[in-house]
């Protein structure tokens, strides 16, 4: 390891590696790669944490909804007068903690985090292919935040149409308070945050296809990266569709354009908008919608079929099988976004259609969760925190996913859409499977972040107190919706039969308290292990990928000297002949000559020969010594 | 190392001070609009902040003691465990059998409560479908329950019984296993067959809900229902059996549909507080939307479509039992049928609301007969109409409404 070393090779890379680093380039705007993963995560979880506070206190309007609590006055002021949540109100915090979760926290944190940590990291690169368009994603996403924070000290309140805006709700300001400037910040918040996601994803799309170290070819890519890199297509594809729909809808707003408006009527105050079609809007905004719901979950799946094989000891079973069908998922994910719109009105022709499309994606995904259960079979399995966490995807990820098999019937989402089933779908498919995922990513690799460990067993606490309290809030949510409840109704106490789903209701705000508080641990084991906890090992959870390679002290450009070569797949776990249960990318075959095989060469015939010659030699038999 | 202590202790307190600021800056907002619109309300003076500060102490109390118990326990652990290290004992706690034993306990209790949901609240669900193309969605419903039940049962049972049986063991090493072509193809055309039979079901169902074709001798009951924030306004299609034509830019306090009078088709539409419906009719649900986009919800006849401005959308469906059968079958005299809105509109979404009653043919009748009609006595003149013969009392009337309305009705009256 010498300093000549470091020099020579960053050289070439970053002229700028030399400048002396401040506090501020160093932490503020930093362009390493390590640096900004930190930053999203970190702003990730503060959001998270205001997000989940929205959903106590909405919560707790559904659980008691005659009753006054003072202190919500204290807090929200005239929003709950008499410490009760007004109605707009309420309406506010669905909207803004709806757009929260999936935007700033299961997207820029979730891809924004492990994308920029692990590609550079897992591809064997020195930093990201634009490391100055890194940072601006970074504070394109800080200032998104800020902006969408900043609609709550705003007179008439935040965006309150629902985190899908449909116009002319999210248009007219008369409509409903939190249409006026509300939001307007939250079409300026979400402009901001898709360009941020555009400069993420073109960076981590060209880093992947550019930047692999030698013999990092596509096939030997760990899966994260796989799901990071479609996840990034995905992003970039449909992102811009959304911006185009979100101009429009400001032109709607602002400038007395008809885009989503006509035929308006308030009272009998008549508007003049003309031959718009609020329909419009639906269709650009499902366009990324819905493949956003899968930019949430493949890095999730990405992330945990990586802690899965680690953790299992074993090969990820059909990893061929899980490129193909995070391809599929990524691919189909364009064409069915119609199925969140089976009854505006559309032509009923096309509901069919979107249908097929639907069902069809069911498949890639049924595969993904088999092969997961295949890894396990059979593994010798590791309860890490991590592990902990990405079974409970795998768990949350069928449940969520079965529902979606009822909602992708066209026929039976007629009685099932815009109910609580809904909302209990897409919680456990993405509100807990792909926060188990990036809790999981959190888990095993806050030692490569902070070059320390996490405490394991406030880990165990946390995982098996959220994973029980996710179940308990949103599996009765579906029963609620079975028996016709809509979502986003403030009280259910105005119809008769919704009233027995009272106690039900304050049952499931009981256990997201529960859920909530026991993100504590977890709070307080993160920042607290930052300072105080066990200095991280250098391949703590004994892993093939590149990423363990790297020193455990930051530093700029990754590796001190050359960048490792990779010579095989990243999921060599348990391989018989070899005496360790994991044999890491970096080492050559010759290295392995007890475990290789014939597969392993891919129909390179002198390796082939080599092999076999050795193989004759030294019979199968005990007396293999180990070779390094 | 140091620097990075710096910074992350400067984003706690700024994660602090930002909350904080938050509280009181909203707060502050408020109070100055609260000020300046409402000058009589003082809620301040309403309420003891003592008793709420003090349940507030008292929970956070409860739950920092809390803290602290999972922290004694963690160090009694931490102790318990290097104790056992200094001695060369092994490992006093195996992590790795605990999580296994409780995802196993997990899997039981969860099987249990699985079947008590199923039970308990599954029998607090809608009665069976009221309406023809309902009873196949039921059916559609209970063949997706069964099947997708199953592979959840399944696939939780292996994963979870996966995970307690393999758990880590040092003496043991993972079966190196990284894929079988055969298993992996069967896994997915298997989930691929079972779907594709879904499909077709969902498909010839939902065609034979949306495609209808008409029966000469059964025509459906033709009814519009039009929504605004909060309320519905329903309007029947009067002698002629054709709801006639709307035109927004008609709207006026007493025109609040739009009505086109000129359209003969209006001139006989009824207006109605109840959405009534007469049984084994078939029914066409003519659905519009004044200002927002709301959703026309009928749970009970599995029925829904969004109401949208600008946008002209059917429903057709088949009641198959009255309101009375209801009440009888489910021992519920109070049961309604209800009309809800599903489709978030503002700030009164949450109680948009109807009475839907399904009753027979001649109730039907008769109740329709004792509907007025839209168009009044102030509406004919708007629309130059001959006013009927209605003696009277109605010119007096009408001559203070129109006074009221005059305002309204003559801008509009070149666009017509
Ligand atoms: C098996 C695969 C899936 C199918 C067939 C499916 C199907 C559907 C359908 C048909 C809807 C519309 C329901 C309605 O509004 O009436 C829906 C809603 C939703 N799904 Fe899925 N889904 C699947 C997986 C996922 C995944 C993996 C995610 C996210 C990670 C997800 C997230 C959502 C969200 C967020 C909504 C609700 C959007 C809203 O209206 O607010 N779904 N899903
Ligand atoms: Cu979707
Ligand atoms: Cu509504």
């Amino acid at each position: 390891m010498s300093t000549i070393a470091i020099h020579d090779t960053h050289h070439d890379h970053h002229d700028h590696g030399h400048h002396k680093e401040t506090f501020l380039t160093k932490y503020i705007f930093s362009q390493d790669h390590k640096m900004i993963a930190k930053q999203f995560l970190i702003t990730g979880i503060i959001m998270a944490v205001i997000a989940m506070g929205l959903s106590i206190l909405f919560r707790i309007q559904l659980a008691w909804p005659d009753k006054s609590f003072p202190f919500l006055e204290t807090f929200l002021g005239k929003w709950a007068e008499g410490g009760r949540i007004k109605p707009d109100f309420y309406l506010a915090l669905v909207t803004i903690h709806g757009t929260i979760m999936v935007f700033f926290v299961l997207t820029a944190g979730l891809s924004g985090t492990f994308s920029n940590l692990l590609i550079p990291l897992q591809v064997g690169a020195r930093d990201m292919a634009s490391p100055f368009l890194n940072m601006l994603s970074y504070w394109f996403f800080f200032m998104a935040c800020v902006i969408m924070m900043g609609s709550f000290f705003v007179q008439t309140g935040p965006a309150s149409a629902g985190w899908t805006v449909y116009p002319p709700l999210s248009a007219l300001p008369k409509a409903v308070t939190g249409s006026g400037f509300g939001m307007t910040l939250w079409l300026i918040s979400m402009v901001l945050f898709v360009a941020s996601s555009l400069m993420g994803g073109i960076n981590y799309v060209s880093t992947i296809l550019n930047m692999r170290t030698k013999g990092m070819d596509l096939w030997k890519m760990p899966l994260p990266i796989w799901a990071f890199f479609l996840t990034a297509i995905l992003g970039i594809l449909s992102f811009p569709v959304l911006v185009a729909g979100v101009v429009l809808l400001v032109f709607d707003r602002s400038f007395g354009t008809s885009f989503y408006l006509s035929d308006i009527v308030f009272g009998t105050q008549i508007l003049p908008n003309e031959g718009g079609s609020p329909i419009l809007w639906q269709h650009l905004f499902w366009f990324l919608g819905h493949p956003e719901v899968y930019i949430v979950i493949m890095p999730a799946l990405g992330i945990s079929s990586e802690v899965i094989s680690v953790n299992a000891r074993k090969p990820i079973f059909g990893y061929h099988a899980m490129v193909y069908s995070l391809i599929g998922i990524t691919v189909l994910s364009f064409i069915v976004w119609g199925h969140h719109m089976f009854v505006t009105g559309m032509n009923p022709l096309l509901g069919g259609v979107f249908m097929i499309t639907t069902l069809i994606i069911a498949v890639p995904s049924a595969v993904k969760t088999f092969n997961y259960l295949a890894t396990l079979w059979r593994g010798n399995i590791r309860f890490t925190p991590a592990m902990l966490f990405a079974i409970g995807l795998v768990s949350f990820f069928i449940s969520g996913g079965l529902t979606g098999i009822f909602l992708g019937n066209a026929s039976l989402d007629i009685n099932l859409h815009d109910t609580y089933f809904v909302v209990a779908h897409f919680h456990l498919v993405m509100g807990s499977a792909a926060i188990f995922g990036m809790l999981a990513g959190v888990y095993h690799w806050y030692p490569k972040m902070f070059g320390r460990m996490m405490n394991a067993k406030l880990g165990y606490l946390h995982f098996w107190l959220t994973f029980i309290s996710a179940y308990l809030v949103f599996f009765p949510l579906h029963f609620l919706g079975l028996d016709g409840v809509p979502r986003r109704y403030y009280v259910f106490t105005e119809f008769e039969f919704m009233r027995k789903w009272l106690t039900v209701n304050t049952f499931v705000t009981w256990a997201a308290i529960l859920g909530a508080l026991a993100q504590v641990a977890f709070l307080w084991n993160f920042f607290y292990s930052i300072f105080k906890g066990k200095r991280a090992p250098q391949n703590p959870w004994e892993a093939n990928t590149l990423e363990w390679t790297t020193p455990v002290e930051h530093l700029h450009g990754n590796w001190p000297g050359e960048i490792p070569t990779v010579y095989r797949w990243p999921y060599d776990y348990s391989k018989p002949g070899h005496d360790e249960d994991f044999i890491p990318q970096t080492i050559p075959f010759s290295q392995t000559m007890s475990s290789n095989l014939p597969h392993d060469f891919e129909g390179n015939e002198e390796a082939e020969r080599i092999q076999r010659e050795w193989d004759a030699q030294n019979p199968p038999a005990e007396q293999r010594t180990p070779q390094h | 190392m140091s620097l990075i202590k710096v910074i992350g202790n400067k984003k706690t307190v700024v994660l602090t001070a930002l909350s904080t600021a938050f509280a009181s800056a909203s707060v502050f907002a408020q109070e100055a609009a609260v000020s300046a619109t409402t000058t009589a309300n003082t809620p301040e003076a309403k309420v003891d902040m003592d008793a709420v500060y003090k349940s507030v102490i008292f929970y956070s109390l409860i739950f920092l003691s809390f803290c602290l118990f999972v922290a004694i326990v963690g160090r009694a652990i931490k102790v318990y465990e290097l104790t056992r290290e200094v001695q060369g004992k092994p490992a006093a706690i195996n992590w790795n059998k605990v999580n296994a034993s409780l995802f196993a306990l997990f899997l039981l209790i969860g099987l249990y409560g699985v079947y008590w949901e199923y039970t308990v609240h599954g029998s607090m669900l809608l009665p069976d479908a009221s309406s023809e193309h309902g009873r196949k969605i039921d059916e559609m419903f209970n063949l997706t329950l069964i099947i997708t039940t199953i592979v959840f049962i399944a696939t939780h049972i292996a994963l979870f019984a996966f995970a307690y049986f393999y758990k880590h063991s040092a003496k043991r090493k993972a079966y190196f296993y990284p894929h079988n072509n055969t298993i992996e193809k069967i896994w997915t055309i298997a989930p691929a067959l079972v779907l594709t039979v879904l499909v077709l079901m969902g498909f010839l169902t939902w065609r034979s809900i949306f495609y209808k074709t008409e029966d000469p001798n059964n025509k459906a009951l033709q009814v519009e229902v039009i929504s605004e924030q909060f309320a519905w306004q329903i309007r029947y299609p009067g002698a002629d059996g054709i709801v006639g034509d709307r035109n927004y830019k008609l709207t006026t306090g007493a025109n609040v549909l739009g009505i086109d009078f000129k359209d003969k088709r209006s001139r006989d539409d009824q207006m109605a507080d109840e959405l009534w419906l007469p049984v084994n009719k078939p029914v066409k649900v003519i659905l519009g939307s004044k200002d927002v986009i709301h959703s026309f919800y009928l749970p009970h006849f599995r029925v829904q479509l969004n109401t949208v401005p600008g946008m002209r959308t059917y429903f057709e469906f088949t009641p198959t039992a009255t309101t009375q059968q209801m009440r009888e079958k489910l021992n519920d005299p109070s049961f309604e049928y209800v009309l809800l809105c599903s489709k978030i509109c503002g700030q009164g979404h949450y109680n948009m609301q109807k009475r839907v009653r399904v009753v027979t043919e001649e109730e039907y009748a008769e109740w329709i007969k004792q509907q007025p009609q839209w168009l009044n006595d102030d509406l004919r003149k708007a629309f130059n109409l001959p006013v009927s013969a209605t003696p009277a009392a109605a010119p007096a009337a009408a001559a203070d409404t129109t006074a009221q309305d005059s305002m309204k009705v003559n801008p509009q009256a070149p666009t017509i």
